[in-house]
């Protein structure tokens, strides 16, 4: 286990082409279980995740510019999601909340969409 | 004592011209420059699709600018910039702090990291110009490859 993180680990650094592959197989392998999981045990329509996405993948910043990055966070209505249904930690929850409140004065995730 | 770095966006209408935007920059550009500050960088992101129309505007010209100066600056900026009917939305965001905090996680996080290793007495990651490292990471990474695949 800890051979393996850390293999990972050196080959992300090493190769900056076969970085993203590894990492998105890394946060897959790491993230399998907890999905399986949504799948089966939720009944409503909410997948849930249970641990916070920011502080698994280690993101320092959430950055009102990165639109891919938020709209992870934005369900078709427009509304931010909630803690209780992303996981999302609490100090995370609220640096998504300013970045989301300034994308959206930029126009770059809307208010509401109906 | 260094000096606040901010981050101004602005949505520029969707018909300036060339010679519009350019005079845009020039007004930012001298804003920043009259109050003793500087202008870190400059990326114009170019025309988007606006998320829900401003008055009659449905895209506009967005520019991003990073600059670096005293509050003040901040301040005629964004009176220079409400006024301009030139400029449907802006936002000057300070940075600096922000910033500082990240880096100084990242830097925690890879020194526990490094000390961690260190613990289970594996040989410190290595650097990336380093030689040695680079050529056995490659032999390690292979074997696994066409497994997973």
């Amino acid at each position: 286990m800890a051979e393996q993180h850390s293999n990972s680990q050196s080959g992300g650094g090493a190769s900056s082409g076969g970085s993203g592959f590894g990492g998105g197989q890394r946060s897959g392998g790491g993230g399998g279980r907890g999905r399986r999981d949504e799948k089966g045990g939720r009944r409503g329509m909410f997948r849930r995740r249970r641990v916070c996405k920011f502080c698994v993948e280690k993101i320092d910043t959430i950055s009102y510019k990165d639109v891919r990055m938020l709209s992870a966070f934005i369900p078709e209505r427009g509304k931010i999601q909630p803690r209780r249904l992303s996981g999302t930690c609490a100090t995370h929850q609220r640096k998504l909340q300013l970045a989301i409140k300034r994308a959206r004065q930029l126009a770059l995730i809307p208010y509401v969409t109906d | 004592m260094s000096a606040r770095q901010y981050e101004l966006i602005y949505i520029a209408v969707p018909e300036s011209s060339e010679q519009e935007l350019a005079d845009l920059h020039a007004l930012v550009e001298g804003i920043v420059t009259r109050l003793e500050g500087a202008l870190v960088r400059s990326e114009p992101w170019g025309r988007r699709k606006l998320a829900y129309e401003i008055g009659p505007y449905k895209e506009g010209i967005y520019v991003l600018e990073v600059l670096s100066g005293p509050p003040t600056m901040v301040r005629e900026l964004n009176r220079r910039l409400k006024v301009s009917d030139r400029v449907i939305r802006h936002i000057v965001v300070r940075v600096d702090e922000v910033e500082a905090v990240a880096a100084r996680r990242k830097s925690a996080r890879q020194q526990e990291s490094a000390r961690r290793r260190a613990a289970r007495g594996l040989p410190p990651l290595p650097e990336p110009g380093e030689d040695t490292p680079a050529t056995t990471n490659p032999e390690t990474e292979a074997p696994e490859a066409p497994a997973e695949a």
